[in-house]
């Protein structure tokens, strides 16, 4: 992009393009012939990464905006029928959702790793200030696009970030008034959120493109900090560069396509899968795990004003990054303090994080405060004082220099890439659920389920058992709203025939109308109903259940949750372990103990039951030995019961569970043959430069 | 990248290459088809498809009522006498869309016609018991059409099609 091009196209017809656009001519020098330092290893892959990433969003996301609803009484419903019922829809939602963290992941490799090799110094101000601003236009992004689903923690997500600017002195109020749209979170606030979620990446874009302008004016960094010099230092960027970030894509793609299909579920919170409620606020607001570092300063600060400023000033203070440091080395690789700091410096972010997702309490807060201290001391004391007292190591001439004397010692970046990626994203995920106040109930225990890990299938037997079981006993409260009869003949469910799904609708009335007289009237379940409520609305549940409203069952393995804790979130991330919900379904099922235990004192009207928090539970005892008869003999227990609707519930809850396992399988077959193929070919491409 | 290490194996290296990009190729267009496929009608759109039954009965002669089904306005209209003898009398080879009334009903319910009122120039919905042939007017463009529901003068090339439907008892049928 710097200076005329001497692209030359011999076609004609781009002859003649050439002449009034140069667009060829600029694509050529951007992304063929521009010369990219030879030394650049896998850290450096991430920016096609989440250029990459940053398509994948708009792509899936203006697909998921073609089935969605922006309305306050449609949206969550809208996210579950598109998971549901669309064509793929399940697949194009776990991209888009895990793909926001996915997008994080590697925003915050390529953040660190630019600051442990200097990429913000001069002649390179300009560049490092758009990325922030890139990072800031992402955190809006992310954080909008989080509120859509309008589940609880979006819900109260939005309502907890918007106060922030309640902070602003005089005008806070009128402020957060002003972005609400009304009175308090609602419709107005969630149609704006969805269309700025839809603008803002196209602003992003934009900026990108302003980003990878700046950095071919300026050049590239590399990991010895010193400029190319000669021909000799770089390489042309097609197809040298071209083929590693490619490679570099395919082998981040795995790990996407992991969470996509394996862990939909690992990095986002149960309660979001809760419908918003705003008379009901989650025991712990935790927003998603790319903001927790934040998240921990803000709460450290014991002043809401203050935290505010503090939170925000934490991500403006990067801009000043280049000032801060005024080292004349670039590469922490020859600086050794700077070295020792800088991992410092990772580990204070990701406690920050852990910190983020703890409840503010106790030791918490104490520890909160040390480490906000130690993440604006790293800024504003570390980076200033080192420039002036450190002696770096000599530099080498030049690139080709520095390539010649590593030969021999050849590392292992993406081993170590691989690696760094699982443990942090595996940390920040697992905090969110140690988030969870397990609040004095015991842990559920763990159970074998048929649908778990990577070949995991429902067992029909027991999708069929634990529909009779939904039916003859957990329907007299319960709805299942998000459950058409039609789907009990669907592939991967029950294993109903279609005509036997029918006769099952034919079973249920339902309520229907109006007709031509203007009356509403009831009729027999056809295939496309939904399975009826047993209540009218949600007063005449809380009337008839003394005031609690029995929650609508489709996705309730899904909406619970409890607390894992270290280290077992990181083995969960390996084993691909996701049934706390149905474990804790069953758990709850029979956790039901008829009196409660010496000291321990219930309210009146309420059960004890072992496994619920707080152990009392409104709901009463819902299963007994012989209750419901099962006609392939399995026992008439309550275990078995308990384990059967669970299972049917955790179908309800993800009707396409085994077609998401089928297709992941696939798709890694393939992912793992492709990045082999590019691999050895990358290795072809670049065995003529070393 | 004509360099002598890459061209002293030109086989091995050119079928790395090709592998690559055909996997590249193949991995691109299967990713494709989600992508696509979600445009297709969704799942509950399908059931919501199914056939449904019109009761006959409260549709006097002479009368017309209008039913939605799969989004579609279907007219079934209760022919008079009259309009049954006009659109067996016209000769059916003059028609632009030749096809006799008979093909068009079932027989035995003569009196009764089941058509999709959709305009078969460019979609408008004619409007009932409109034009110089006792059937149909569109407004759209002018088209018009007999008490057969086939196009007799205008723009529209065809017959106003007529959607699967059954008589499950003398007074009521089954669309779909
Ligand atoms: S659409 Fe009916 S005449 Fe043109």
């Amino acid at each position: 992009m710097s200076g005329p091009s001497d692209y030359q196209p011999s076609n004609p017809a781009l002859q003649w393009i050439e002449r009034r656009l140069p667009i060829f001519g600029l694509m050529h020098s951007s992304f063929v012939a521009y010369p990219t330092p030879r030394n650049l290893n896998y850290w450096w892959t991430f920016g096609a990464i989440l250029s990459f990433m940053l398509g994948m969003q708009i792509l899936t996301g203006v697909i998921l905006a073609m089935h969605y609803t922006p309305h306050a009484d449609l949206a969550f419903k809208s996210v579950e029928l598109i998971v549901r019922d669309v064509n793929y829809g399940w697949l194009l939602r776990n991209m888009h959702a895990v793909g926001a963290s996915m997008f994080f992941v590697a925003v915050y490799v390529h953040m660190f790793r630019g600051l442990y090799y200097g990429s913000y110094k001069e002649p390179r101000e300009v560049l490092w200030i758009l990325g922030v601003i890139i990072y800031l236009l992402m955190m809006a992004t992310g954080f909008m696009g989080y509120v859509l689903p309008w589940g609880q923690m979006s819900f109260w997500g939005a309502t907890v970030i918007t106060n922030l600017f309640s902070a602003i002195p005089y005008v806070g109020e009128s402020v957060v008034t002003l972005l609400w749209g009304g009175y308090s979170v609602g419709n107005p606030t969630l149609n704006r959120f969805f269309s700025l979620h839809y603008l803002l990446p196209f602003l992003i874009a934009g900026v990108v493109v302003l980003h990878v302008w700046a950095l071919h004016v300026a050049g590239q960094n590399n990991p010895d900090g010193v400029e190319p010099k000669t021909e000799k230092d770089t390489v042309p960027f097609t197809p040298h560069a071209t083929i590693k970030d490619m490679f570099g894509v395919a082998c981040f793609m795995l790990l996407y396509a992991w969470f996509i299909f394996y862990m939909p579920n690992y990095l986002g919170d149960a309660d979001n899968y809760i419908p918003a409620n705003p008379g009901v606020t989650p025991p712990h607001i935790v927003p998603e795990w790319y903001y927790l570092p934040f998240y921990a300063i803000l709460r450290s600060i014991p002043n809401k004003l203050a935290g505010v400023i503090a939170m925000f000033g934490a991500i403006i203070i990067l801009c000043f990054l280049p000032w801060l440091d005024a080292a004349k080395t670039k590469s922490s690789k020859y600086r050794p303090l700077a070295k020792q700091f800088f991992w410092i410096f990772v580990v204070v972010c990701i406690l920050l994080g852990y910190l983020g997702a703890q409840p503010p309490e106790g030791i918490y807060v104490v520890a909160g405060r040390v480490l906000t201290v130690c993440y604006f001391a790293y800024f504003l004391i570390v980076l200033p004082l080192l420039s002036r007292i450190e002696k770096p190591r000599p530099v080498p001439n030049s690139i080709s220099d520095a390539v010649l004397a590593k030969t021999g010692s050849r590392s292992t970046p993406m081993v170590s890439t691989a690696i760094m990626l699982a443990l942090a994203g595996s940390l920040f995920a697992g905090s969110i659920d140690s988030a969870k106040a397990s609040e004095g109930s015991d842990t559920p225990p763990g159970n074998k389920w048929s649908f778990s890990g990577p070949f995991g299938k429902f067992d029909r037997g027991a999708l069929q058992r634990g529909l009779k079981v939904y039916k003859e006993v957990c329907s007299s409260c319960h709805g299942l709203s998000y459950i058409a009869f039609r789907n009990l003949a669907e592939a991967g469910g029950p294993g109903y025939s279609v005509a036997q799904a029918a006769a099952f609708a034919s079973e249920y009335k339902v309520k229907d109308g109006p007709n031509d007289a203007g009356d509403m009237f009831e009729r027999a379940g056809r295939p496309a109903d939904y399975f009826p409520s047993p209540f009218p609305n949600e007063q005449a549940a809380r009337a008839a259940n003394g005031g609690a409203a029995p929650p609508d069952l489709s996705l309730i393995t899904k909406a619970r949750s409890y607390k894992r804790g270290f280290p077992w979130f990181i083995i969960d991330f390996f084993s691909q372990y996701q049934e706390q919900g149905p474990d804790y379904v069953a758990a709850v099922l029979q956790g039901y103990e008829d009196k409660a235990p010496e000291g321990v004192t219930i309210p009146e009207g309420s059960y004890f039951n072992k496994y619920f928090p707080g152990h009392a539970i409104k709901m009463p005892k819902p299963l007994s030995d012989g209750q419901v008869t099962f006609d392939d003999g399995s026992p008439a227990t309550v275990a078995q019961y308990a384990k059967d609707v669970t299972t049917f519930l955790m179908w309800t809850a993800e009707p396409h569970m085994e077609a998401r396992k089928r297709l992941g399988f696939q798709v890694f077959v393939f992912l793992i043959l492709f990045a082999g193929l590019m691999y050895f070919t990358k290795k072809k491409v670049w065995a003529s430069s070393h | 990248m004509t360099t002598a290490s890459s061209a002293d194996h030109p086989t091995r290296r050119d079928f790395l290459f090709v592998a690559t990009g055909a996997a590249a190729a193949v991995g691109g267009a299967a990713a494709l088809w989600p992508f696509i496929s979600q445009m297709n009608p969704d799942a509950s759109t399908i059931a919501a498809g199914a056939p449904i039954e019109v009761d006959l009965s409260p549709v006097a002669e002479g009368q017309d009522i209008k039913v939605f089904w799969r989004g579609k306005p279907i007219y079934i209209s209760h022919r008079t006498k009259k309009q049954i003898d006009e659109a067996r009398a016209v000769n059916v080879a003059s028609l632009p869309d030749p096809q006799t009334d008979e093909a068009r009903v079932k027989s035995g319910h003569e009196q009764w016609l089941v058509v999709i009122g959709i305009c078969t120039h460019l979609g408008c919905i004619p409007i009932a018991h409109e034009g110089s042939y006792d059937g149909f007017f569109c407004p759209c463009h002018g088209s018009q059409y007999d008490s057969s529901g086939r196009i007799r003068q205008g723009p529209a090339p065809a017959n106003l099609p007529v959607p699967p439907y059954q008589f499950v008892s003398d007074t009521k049928i089954q669309i779909g």
